[in-house]
């Protein structure tokens, strides 16, 4: 079927509120749960706002995630860069992505995200303190919540943290990069980076962290020395801007919101799911997964075509009426234990993300020990002199100065 | 009530065992274990629950 793109509505758009989806997204989710968009390349894809159908799209193993398929849509033109293609775990389909995730498991499970809270928490008061002692005004995003996810990815994969100002900018200069060439420099930088980084491990047969158990597993089939700087890759970019910048707009959002704020340092036992209410208002992704169908697929009266592309929402299907009543609200109480993990922040299916339990504890001891030590915080500027990520999908702020 | 987890499925990302952690744990390997294969009938609610929250569809309630 030919769709006549021009009078679709544009994808993405940018948000006016920085924790709330943008109003074009809020009509569309008024309108159903599946819609056609209209990408920068003049291609459409199907854009989807239903939680319920959401979760069975990226559930369902005829959808894929290989990027390197001709049809898989093009969101922005960064992901025309050759890095991009073959990206781990998240651009592979079963069984390769099976085998990879597995080889992971170990260093992500609760046990082992629990043995690192200690640290964390500790690493949170050393930046309280570095933050006190320099005085007001201080840029929150750099001096702590950039600092916080970037050190502990770094110590979980044995990356030197003095090199953190290379692969923090570097991370950036590949997120937000405007163009394909821009992507593919600053991605074959971080590339030739851990190439180095995993030469030296295998020479000196280094025990000091996940890339260095996996190069002592690298076997030329399971896992080529190709698939293990993927991997790194991945890791070490996935791990920080994500949750630095989830920190950063978290902060933003309870600020507006400081009867929320006082329920969640009032009781301990609420911050798990407080935490997972911020991460459901925020959205810091703005996306599930995107994804290509391999056939034609029915779903509540929509038929997806062999070939069509499919972007879930995690801003939409968060606000889901029949899963979030009043779904603009932020409500820190709105749902009681895990009931609070169904939001789609972190995706759903088999590539739901790998470090969310990570993730969540760096969130939990992040807001805890920032309002616990500086109970006065506020922004430094006019709310409306921040300045917000602008034209892609991953929100963020550039900087966030504040003051106690 | 009977429980089963399909661990060739199982994708670590332990909401089995936050959420019903005397059912469920998760293995040295990160993958899920069943601790309690016929849980008590006041665990329905959160054993379901993980069904439910289980991304990659391992949970399974048998006779709920
Ligand atoms: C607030 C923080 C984070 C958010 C919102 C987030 C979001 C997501 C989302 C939406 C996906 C699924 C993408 C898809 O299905 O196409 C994903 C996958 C992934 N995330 Fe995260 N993430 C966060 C933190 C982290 C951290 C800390 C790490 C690692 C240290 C990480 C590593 C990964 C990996 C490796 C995948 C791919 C998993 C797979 O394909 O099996 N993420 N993340
Ligand atoms: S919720 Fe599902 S994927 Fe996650 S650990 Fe439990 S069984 Fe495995």
């Amino acid at each position: 079927m030919t769709v006549d793109t021009a009078l679709l509505p544009s994808y993405p758009q940018d948000r006016k509120c920085p924790y709330q989806p943008s109003p074009g997204y809020q009509e569309l989710g008024g309108e159903g749960p599946l819609h056609r968009v209209r990408l920068f390349d003049g291609k459409w894809l199907w854009l989807v706002t239903g939680h319920s159908q959401g979760r069975r799209l990226l559930a369902d193993p005829r959808m894929s995630a290989d990027r390197s398929r001709a049809d898989f849509p093009v969101v922005l033109p960064r992901f025309e860069a050759p890095i991009f293609k073959p990206l781990a775990l998240i651009g592979f389909d079963p069984p390769t992505h099976s085998v990879h995730r597995r080889l992971l498991a170990p260093d992500f499970s609760l046990k082992h995200v629990r043995a690192l809270r200690a640290d964390v928490t500790a690493l949170a008061h050393r930046l309280i303190d570095r933050i006190t002692a320099k005085g007001a005004p201080a840029d929150l995003l750099n001096d702590y919540a950039l600092p916080i996810p970037s050190m502990v990815v770094s110590e979980l994969l044995g990356v030197p943290y003095d090199d953190h100002e290379f692969f923090e900018a570097r991370t950036v200069d590949l997120l937000q990069a405007k163009s394909p060439e821009g992507a593919e420099a600053a991605g074959q930088a971080l590339w030739d980076y851990l190439d180095r980084l995993i030469t030296a491990k295998e020479r000196d047969a280094a025990d000091d962290g996940v890339i260095s158990r996996l190069a002592s597993r690298v076997d030329g089939v399971d896992l080529t020395r190709d698939d293990l700087l993927r991997i790194a890759l991945a890791l070490l970019i996935g791990g920080h801007d994500t949750t630095s910048q989830m920190i950063a707009m978290g902060v933003v959002t309870l600020l507006e919101h400081p009867d929320q704020l006082d329920l969640l340092l009032a009781d301990a036992d609420l911050v798990p799911a407080a935490v997972d209410e911020l991460l459901r208002v925020v959205s810091v992704t703005d996306v599930s997964g995107v994804r290509v169908a391999l056939e034609d697929i029915e779903i509540d009266g929509y038929t997806v075509r062999k070939g069509e592309g499919v972007l879930v929402s995690s801003s939409m299907t968060n606000r889901d009426p029949e899963v979030y009543p009043d779904p603009y609200r932020v409500d820190v109480r709105r749902t009681a234990g895990s009931a609070s993990r169904q939001h789609m922040t972190f995706g759903f299916g088999i590539h739901q993300c790998l470090g969310q339990n990570l993730a969540r504890m760096e969130l939990e001891v992040a807001f805890t020990v920032l309002f616990e030590r500086l109970p006065t915080l506020r922004l430094a500027v006019p709310r409306a002199d921040l300045a917000f990520r602008k034209g892609g999908t991953m929100q963020g702020v550039h900087t966030l100065p504040v003051a106690w | 009530m009977k429980v089963t987890a399909d661990r060739t499925r199982c994708m670590a990302a332990g909401h089995c065992a936050v959420t019903a952690p005397d059912v469920f744990d998760q293995a040295d390997d990160g993958l899920v274990t069943v601790t309690d294969p016929t849980p008590p009938d006041p665990a329905r609610a959160d054993v379901l629950l993980a069904e439910r929250l289980c991304p990659s569809r391992a949970v399974t309630v048998h006779d709920a």
